[in-house]
Order: C-alpha cells, then structure tokens, then sequence
C-alpha cells in the first residue's frame, strides 16, 4: 500500500515537473507538430483497419441475434452506431493505442534513461520532463478524439460495406437504423472520454519510462508495466466518466 | 576552481560517499581514479548536482553550488559540460543537431551563428564529413569526440567526463586522453575525469585523487602515484602482472 502511495506521490512530482513553461517555445512547437506526426497520424491507418472490421462483424453479429420478426432490421445501423460510438471508438480504441503508443513512449523515454540521454539534458540545464513529455501528452490529448472520430465514421463505413456485400439487410435498412434517435451528446461524451484515456496513456507510459533503471530487460519490463497500468486506468475511469456524463 | 567538503552520499541506506573533500585547479586536468564500484561515478553526478549530496558542500569558484535554488542551478549548468560514460548522444538527433542542441535552448543566436559554432567545436575534435550522421551510425570513439564537441559548445568553465576511455581501444584512447587535456589547456577549464585506466592517468593527470570503498584514500600527482606508500593505491595501480613487472624493472 505504501508503495502505491510512493508511486502516486511520483507520478504527481513528475506532472509538476512536466507542466512547466517551456524553456523554448518554438522549440515546443516544433516538437509538438513532431509528436503529433509520430503518435497519432502514425496512428491513423491501425485505428481505420480495426474500425471497419469491427463495425462489419458488428452489423453481422447484429443481423444474426435479431431473430424475432416483431424487432424491425433497421435496428442493425441502430446497435451498429450506438457500440461504436459508446464504446468501441473510445474504448476500445484507447486499449488499442496504449498498446501501439504507450509502449512506444515508455521505451523510448526508458531507453533514454538508462544510456543518460536524460542525465544529459539534465547536465545542460534542459527540464527534461517538460522537454520530452509535454509535447506528447499535448499531441495526444489534442488529436486522439479526432481519431475516436475517424474510428466512428469508417466503422459505420464498416457495417455499411457488409450490408451491401451480404444483403442481410437494405441499404436505406441501415441507413434508417444509423439516424434512428440520435443523440448528439454521445459524440461529445465519447471524445472527452478519449481526450482522457490519451492523458492517461501519454503520462502513465513516460512515467513508467522516465524511471527505468538498469538494462534493456528493465526496460521491457517498465513498458509492460506501463501498458497494464494504463489499460486498467481506462477501464476505472471509463466507468467514472460513464457515470458522471451521461 | 571546484571544492568539495565533506561530502556524504546514501543510497537506500547504503553509504556510497564518507567524508570526501577535494579540492580542483583550473587549467588542470583533474583524475578521479578507483576500481569500478568505490563511488567515482557517485561522487562525479554529486559534484554536477545530478545527485544531491546528503550533508556537505560544493564550491563553485566562490558559489555555494550545493545550495543554489533550482533556477540558479540550471543557470550554473550552462557553465558545465559533461561527457558521459557511452557520450550519451540524442539517438533522436544528428550529429550536428546534437552539438547544435545547448546552443538552440540557452542563446538567441540565429541558425547560421549556430552552425558556425557547431562547425568550429566538430574541427575541433576532427570530426569532418559525419555532421549529417546519426550517433547509431558512429564508432565508439567518434562518440566520445561529438559528445566532447557538445559539452564545449556553449563554452564552459568546467568540463566532467565520466570514463572516457571506456570501452575504446589503446589509440583512440590516447587520442581522447589528448583532446581533453588540449582542451583544458587552451580554454583553462577546470577538467574533472573519472578514469580507471592506468594510462590515461600516467598520460594527462595533472593532479589525482584516488577514491576507495567510498572515501578519499590518496591524493597527489601523477608523478608521485608510482612511489605513493599506500597498499590500496598501490594494489589498484599495480593490478595488472605487466605493471607489477614494470615496477620490479624501474627498482632495480
């Protein structure tokens, strides 16, 4: 327990550290156009392939469980967007992205770590912290819901592709189901939940990285913590978030 | 000119550094010698301010470095370079955006000043032709050189550098050894060099301090290294059987 709180009580240090006013500003910004280029364009095509999959295994499974003739066939474009946008382009796609960019920051901030890279900063006079981790979390906080989007729009692309290849249903069936009682809302609670899980993802991963210790192995063995940390955080404040916003 | 007074230094309990006072020259090049574990390494980051001192003091020239304010400290970094044990080159830069790197966070000078002083520190350690390159595609010794360039480039009063020999082989190991004692000379920095290689202290030491379980042991020049009457500096200076050979020769 007393290293729970230990490791908490670092992890606020650390943001301290981190939320600083940058030593230079257009060097900031280039990072940051950098950051964005690296964790979340880089990031565009795995989230659209595992979208438009998901979306048509959702509108197929769907068609499948609608057995009753009283349930209208309209409801697959229904349970299509509603599972992507509650869930699944958040979510999920929050699990993905701690996978793919978590490890991707913990090892790269980690291996820094261990060869002085950071020391080095350090040495200079550089805020380390900010210098390196700002910049990501800023980048991915800012244009992740922008792939929560992206990841709603091509799973509904998804489901609408398999309707048409498979005929389980019309095409205006779906289409039908998709506009039926849609709630603006949802969108909005949907990218605030990604702009959180990204904040978590971004600071949970340079934390586990920035105190890496030892070899390689240790840092194989920070980036594997930092991804369990950071998907268990997303399914504790996806339930906290559910619960507050909607 | 660096002192250090009565520097002690734990790590989980653990002492690291008892007691250890010293005293650096500038214009010298200074040698911190001990066998791998005795807290060079230790007592080199703590001089740096990279690990805070438990009780003790640091003098910079007549700054009380040790309890300077975070602010004050970061400003005093820009009059220190450091080359780190593996040159500790940004993986993520080149070359000449490694050098160029302390010149973009603490000047104003516009990019053609920079690369003009970029350009002057890489001919300074010979590195011609590999500006464009990145560290994973240098050798080890041209690692050491750039990382030497990057600790120069904002000219410092005080330059650290931890093993620099390490892992290099005899030659370029001289040829290190030579470039920071040209440095040191040319610019009259107060060098510091932590070094367990025999002939980087008979080559460049101006004035040694040997480090042993964590306490200064000895202290002198390299001169005076070879007929110092002290059973650990001697067991560490004497360890290999071509030394203990080279010694029997120089009695007789």
């Amino acid at each position: 327990m007393r290293s729970f709180f230990e490791l908490f009580g670092r992890y606020f240090l650390l943001m301290r550290k981190v939320f600083t006013r940058p030593d230079r500003m257009s060097v900031f910004w280039r990072q940051l156009i950098f950051e964005t280029e690296k964790l979340g364009l880089s990031s565009i095509a795995i989230v659209a392939i595992i979208s438009i999959f998901i979306g048509g295994v959702i509108a197929l499974q769907s068609s499948f469980n609608i057995v009753s003739p009283l349930i209208p066939k309209m409801y697959v474009g229904f349970m299509t967007r509603e599972t992507m946008v509650l869930e699944f382009s958040s979510t999920m796609i929050a699990l993905i992205l701690a996978g793919k960019i978590g490890s991707n920051i913990a090892s790269e901030i980690g291996s820094m770590r261990i060869t002085e890279q950071i020391d080095a900063m350090e040495m200079m006079g550089v805020n380390s912290a900010n210098y390196l981790i700002l910049p990501k979390i800023i980048a991915a906080t800012v244009f992740n819901p922008l792939l929560m989007l992206l990841s709603f729009v091509v799973g509904l692309m998804g489901g609408w592709l398999i309707v048409a290849l498979t005929g389980i249903i019309t095409i205006s069936q779906y289409f039908d189901g998709l506009q039926m009682e849609f709630n603006n809302f949802y969108i909005t609670y949907s990218m605030i939940k990604m702009a959180v899980f990204s904040f978590i993802i971004t600071s949970v991963s340079a934390f586990f990285g920035y105190y890496a210790f030892g070899g390689s192995l240790h840092v194989g063995r920070s980036s594997t913590r930092a991804i369990v940390v950071c998907c268990v955080a997303i399914l504790i404040f996806n339930l906290v978030l559910t619960q507050l916003l909607l | 000119m660096i002192t250090a007074n009565n520097i002690f230094k734990s790590f989980s309990g653990k002492t690291v550094l008892e007691d250890v006072s010293v005293h650096f020259e500038p214009g010298k090049t200074n040698l911190i010698i001990g066998a791998s574990g005795s807290g060079k390494t230790v007592l080199l980051k703590t001089l740096v301010g990279l690990h805070e001192a438990d009780s003790g003091e640091i003098w910079y020239n007549d700054v009380l470095f040790s309890q300077l304010l975070f602010k004050e400290k970061k400003a005093m970094r820009q009059n220190i370079g450091m080359l780190f044990q593996g040159a500790a080159l940004f993986d993520f830069a080149t070359v000449e955006e490694n050098v160029m790197f302390p010149l973009t966070m603490f000047t104003t000078k516009s990019y053609e000043e920079k690369r003009e002083r970029v350009n002057f520190c890489l001919k300074r350690v010979n590195i011609i032709g590999a500006e464009k390159r990145y560290p994973g595609e240098l050798s080890g010794g041209m690692q050491k050189r750039v990382g030497i360039a990057r600790a120069i480039a904002l000219n410092p009063s005080y330059l650290f550098c931890d093993e620099p020999n390490s892992g290099l082989d005899p030659n370029t190991s001289i040829l290190i050894d030579n470039l920071i004692r040209e440095i040191t000379q040319e610019y009259n920095i107060t060098t510091i060099v932590n070094t367990h290689d025999m002939n980087s202290v008979m080559e460049i030491g101006d004035k040694v301090i040997y480090i042993h379980e964590g306490k200064k042991w000895w202290e002198g020049s390299s001169a005076d290294i070879l007929d110092a009457d002290n059973p650990e500096l001697n067991n560490f200076v004497f360890a290999s059987n071509m030394t203990k050979m080279l010694k029997k020769l120089s009695a007789k």
